[in-house]
C-alpha cells in the first residue's frame, strides 16, 4: 500500500492525487489514444459511443450524484442540443459556432427549469423533469419549421475550418477530444468552491444552508452546467445518429442515462465513464453472445456428447433474439447492482483495488453497511 | 380515464405512504394484471369474475414477494435508488410478459356490452363498470384503514415506522400487506381498462406516467387527492383532446402539472414540512 505524505493542505484538491497517479493516467491516455489503430472500425464507433455517453455521464453525475437532484429529463435537453446543432449546420452556421449555440441555448433551457425545481426536491422534481420532458418531445414532433417533426432532419458529418470528419476514426477523436475536456473542466469545478457546495447541498441542504452556501444560485447552476454539457453530448449525438427525429428523445434514453450513473457509481466521475462504457457496449456484447453462446454449447455438445447442452444453447440463443429482452436484461443489472453494490462499478473497483492493495489484511467488513431505518425525506 | 389513473395513483400513494417508495412499477403490475385475466377468460375459458378474482389475488400475492424478496432491502437506501429500483423491475416486468404471451395486441372479452341511456346521454356499460369499480374500490379501502385493526395499524406505520414497531406492530407484515393492496388495485385497475385501450405490453407504462403526475397534482400521501388528480387529470385530458389544437391532448396534463408544482410544489392536498434542526 502506498502512503502520501501530504506537506500542505493544497495537496488534497491536485489534479492527480499524486505522480504515480498522474502516471497510469497518463499510461491509460496514450492507451485511448492507440485504440483505433489496433481496432476495426466497427469497434471504433462503439467506442466513440463510449465517448458521447460518458459526457451525458458526467452531465448527470454532477446534477445527481453531486448535487442530489433527481432529473428524469435529461433526454429533453439532449435533444434541444441535437436539434440546435443541426438546425444551425443547416443554415449555414460553421461547426464551432453551431455547438457553442447548441450549449448555449441548452445551458439557458437548464436555467429555465432550474428556476422552478429550486423549490422542489425528490420526487417532485423527478416528475417535474419528467413532465418537461413529454412538453419539449412534443415541441420536437410539432415545431416543423424548425425540426422538420416526425419526416426527420438529416445531420452531415461534421467539417472543421475546412476540415472533413467524415470517417469513424476522426470522430473518434473529436469525441474523445470532447470527453477529456468535459471531464477536465468538471474535475477542476469539483476540486472549486462550487463543487464543495454542490456536495454540501447533496449531503443535507440546511446544513449546507446554514454555513452559507446560497441554495438558489448553486442549484441552479449545476441545472445550467449539466444542462449544457447535456447539449454538448447532443451535437456530437446528433451526427453520430446522424438522422435526428422526435421519438428518439423519450423519457426511455431519460431513463437509461439514470442507469448510466447508478452502475457505474453515484458521486464519482470514474462512475460516469464505467457507466458510459457499461451502457454504451452492452447492447453489442448481447449481439455477440447471441450467436456465440449457441455455437460453443454446441461445439461442447459435440465434444462430450451430452445433446442436452447443446439444446440448452440454442434455448439461450433463442431467448435472446426475443424482442425487448435487452431492457429486461439492463432491468435485471439495475436491480441487482441497487441489492448488492450500491456505490456501482466504482465501488467494485476500489474494493478490489483495496484488497489487492492491502493484501492479507483485507477486511471485506471495511466497506460493510450499516442497517438503518427508514428515513423520511417528507420532512426535509 | 380519469378513474384508472385515480386508481392507479391510489396504488402509488398507498405504497409511498407506507413504505415512502415511489413503485415505478406500478403501470407495468397494471399490464401484468390485465394479462393474467386475460389468459385465465380466453385461455382456461373461466368465466370473467373468476378470471378477474384470480388476476387480483395473484397481483396481489406477487407484490407481496416483491416485497418481501427484493425492496425490503433498500429500505433507507435513497429514495432515487429504490425509483430506479422500481424501474429496473418495471422493464423486467415488461421483458417477462413479452416473451411469456407474445408482443400481440388482445381484446379482453367482457360482460359489459350494453349501453345505458338516461336524459339523452349515452353510457356504455364498459366505462360505467370502470366508475363503479373505482367507486367500489375507494369506498372498501376507506373502510378498510379507517374500521379495521390492521388499517390502522397501516397508519401508524406510515406516520412513524419505529414507533409502530415499539407498539408491537409487525411492520415488515404491514409492508407486505400494503405492497398486496396496492398491486391488487393496478391489477384490477388493468382489467377495467382493458377493454378500452385493449392489452398489450407498453399498455402500463403511459398510463403510469399519467397517473404518477395525478398523483403528484392531489398532493403525494392523500389518497382522496389522488382519486381527485386522477379525474382531474382525465377532464384536462378529455377537454384538451376535444377543444385545443392537435398534440395538446397528451401534453396539457403535463403542463397543468408543471404550473402546479411551480405555484404549489406540495399538491392539492399535500401537507408541506419544514424539517427542525
Amino acid at each position: 500500500m502506498r502512503f502520501q505524505f501530504k506537506t500542505s493542505y493544497n495537496q488534497d484538491i491536485r489534479l492527480f492525487r499524486d505522480k504515480v497517479d498522474g502516471f497510469w493516467y497518463g499510461l491509460l491516455a496514450v492507451a485511448v489514444v492507440a485504440l483505433p489503430l489496433v481496432l476495426d472500425d466497427y469497434s471504433v464507433g462503439e467506442i466513440s459511443w463510449v465517448f458521447i455517453y460518458g459526457i451525458c455521464g458526467v452531465s448527470l453525475m454532477v446534477l445527481v450524484g453531486y448535487t442530489g437532484l433527481v432529473s428524469l429529463g435529461h433526454a429533453a435537453f439532449l435533444g434541444i442540443g441535437a436539434y440546435a446543432h443541426a438546425y444551425f449546420i443547416m443554415h449555414g452556421a460553421p461547426w464551432i459556432v453551431a455547438v457553442v449555440m447548441a450549449v448555449v441555448i441548452t445551458t439557458a433551457c437548464g436555467l429555465i427549469v432550474g428556476l422552478p425545481a429550486l423549490r422542489m426536491t425528490g420526487i417532485y422534481l423527478a416528475i417535474a423533469t419528467l413532465a418537461f420532458s413529454v412538453i419539449i418531445q412534443e415541441v420536437f414532433s410539432r415545431w416543423e419549421s424548425v425540426t422538420h417533426g416526425f419526416a426527420g432532419m438529416k445531420v452531415d458529418s461534421p467539417v472543421i475550418f475546412g476540415v472533413a470528419v467524415a470517417d469513424g476514426r476522426s470522430f473518434y477523436f473529436l469525441c474523445l477530444f470532447f470527453m477529456v475536456i468535459v471531464l477536465w473542466l468538471t474535475r477542476n469545478l469539483l476540486r472549486a468552491p462550487t463543487g464543495r457546495a454542490w456536495i454540501a447541498i447533496r449531503d443535507s441542504e440546511i446544513a449546507a444552508q446554514s454555513m452559507g452556501v446560497n441554495l438558489a444560485i448553486y442549484k441552479s447552476m449545476a441545472f445550467a452546467y449539466s444542462a449544457g454539457l447535456m447539449g454538448l453530448a447532443g451535437a456530437l449525438f446528433a451526427h453520430k445518429i446522424g438522422y435526428l427525429a422526435p421519438d428518439i428523445f423519450t423519457i426511455l434514453l431519460s431513463i437509461q442515462f439514470l442507469l448510466l450513473v447508478i452502475v457505474g457509481g453515484l458521486g464519482s466521475l470514474h462512475g460516469a465513464i464505467f457507466g458510459a462504457i457499461f451502457v454504451a457496449l452492452l447492447p453489442p456484447a448481447i449481439a455477440i453472445l447471441r450467436d456465440s453462446i449457441p455455437d460453443t454449447m454446441n461445439q461442447w455438445a459435440q465434444d462430450s456428447g451430452v445433446t442436452a447442452l447443446g439444446l440448452l444453447g440454442n434455448a439461450i440463443g433463442e431467448f435472446l433474439r426475443k424482442p425487448g429482452v435487452e431492457a429486461g436484461i439492463f432491468g435485471l443489472i439495475l436491480v441487482l447492482v441497487i441489492l448488492l453494490e450500491p456505490l456501482g462499478m466504482y465501488g467494485r473497483w476500489l474494493k478490489i483495488k483495496l484488497f489487492f492493495s492491502t493484501f492479507p489484511m483485507y477486511k471485506a467488513s471495511t466497506f460493510k453497511r450499516q442497517k438503518s431505518y427508514m428515513r423520511s425525506e417528507r420532512l426535509r | 380515464m380519469g378513474c384508472i389513473y385515480g386508481l392507479v395513483a391510489l396504488g402509488f400513494v398507498l405504497i409511498y405512504k407506507a413504505t415512502e417508495l415511489v413503485n415505478f412499477a406500478q403501470g407495468d403490475l397494471l399490464m401484468l394484471g390485465a394479462f393474467v385475466c386475460y389468459m385465465s377468460v380466453a385461455w382456461w375459458g373461466l368465466p370473467y369474475w373468476a378470471g378477474f378474482l384470480i388476476a387480483v389475488v395473484a397481483i396481489a400475492a406477487f407484490g407481496a414477494l416483491l416485497d418481501a424478496l427484493v425492496l425490503r432491502r433498500v429500505i433507507g437506501q435513497p429514495q432515487f435508488a429504490v425509483v430506479m429500483l422500481t424501474i429496473g423491475l418495471g422493464a423486467m416486468f415488461r421483458t417477462f410478459a413479452s416473451v411469456t404471451w407474445g408482443s400481440e395486441i388482445y381484446t379482453l372479452p367482457t360482460p359489459f356490452g350494453g349501453v345505458w341511456t338516461v336524459g339523452g346521454v349515452t353510457l356504455s356499460h364498459q366505462y360505467l363498470s370502470i366508475v363503479a369499480g373505482t367507486l367500489i374500490l375507494c369506498g372498501g379501502l376507506y373502510a378498510f384503514f379507517n374500521h379495521t385493526r390492521i388499517g390502522i395499524a397501516m397508519q401508524a406505520t406510515s406516520q412513524n415506522q419505529l414507533a409502530a414497531y415499539y407498539m408491537g406492530i409487525p411492520v415488515k407484515l404491514i409492508f407486505s400487506l400494503v405492497w398486496a393492496i396496492s398491486a391488487g388495485v393496478a391489477a384490477a385497475a388493468g382489467i377495467l381498462l382493458a377493454p378500452v385501450t385493449l392489452i398489450d405490453i407498453n399498455m402500463g407504462l403511459a398510463v403510469a406516467l399519467k397517473a404518477f403526475a395525478a398523483a403528484v397534482l392531489g398532493g403525494f400521501g392523500s389518497i382522496p387527492g389522488a382519486v381527485i388528480g386522477g379525474i382531474v387529470i382525465g377532464l384536462i385530458e378529455l377537454y384538451a383532446g376535444a377543444t385545443l389544437p392537435e398534440g395538446f391532448k397528451d401534453t396539457a396534463p403535463y403542463i397543468v402539472l408543471l404550473l402546479m408544482l411551480i405555484v404549489r410544489p406540495q399538491g392539492l392536498f399535500g401537507t408541506l414540512a419544514r424539517k427542525k434542526v
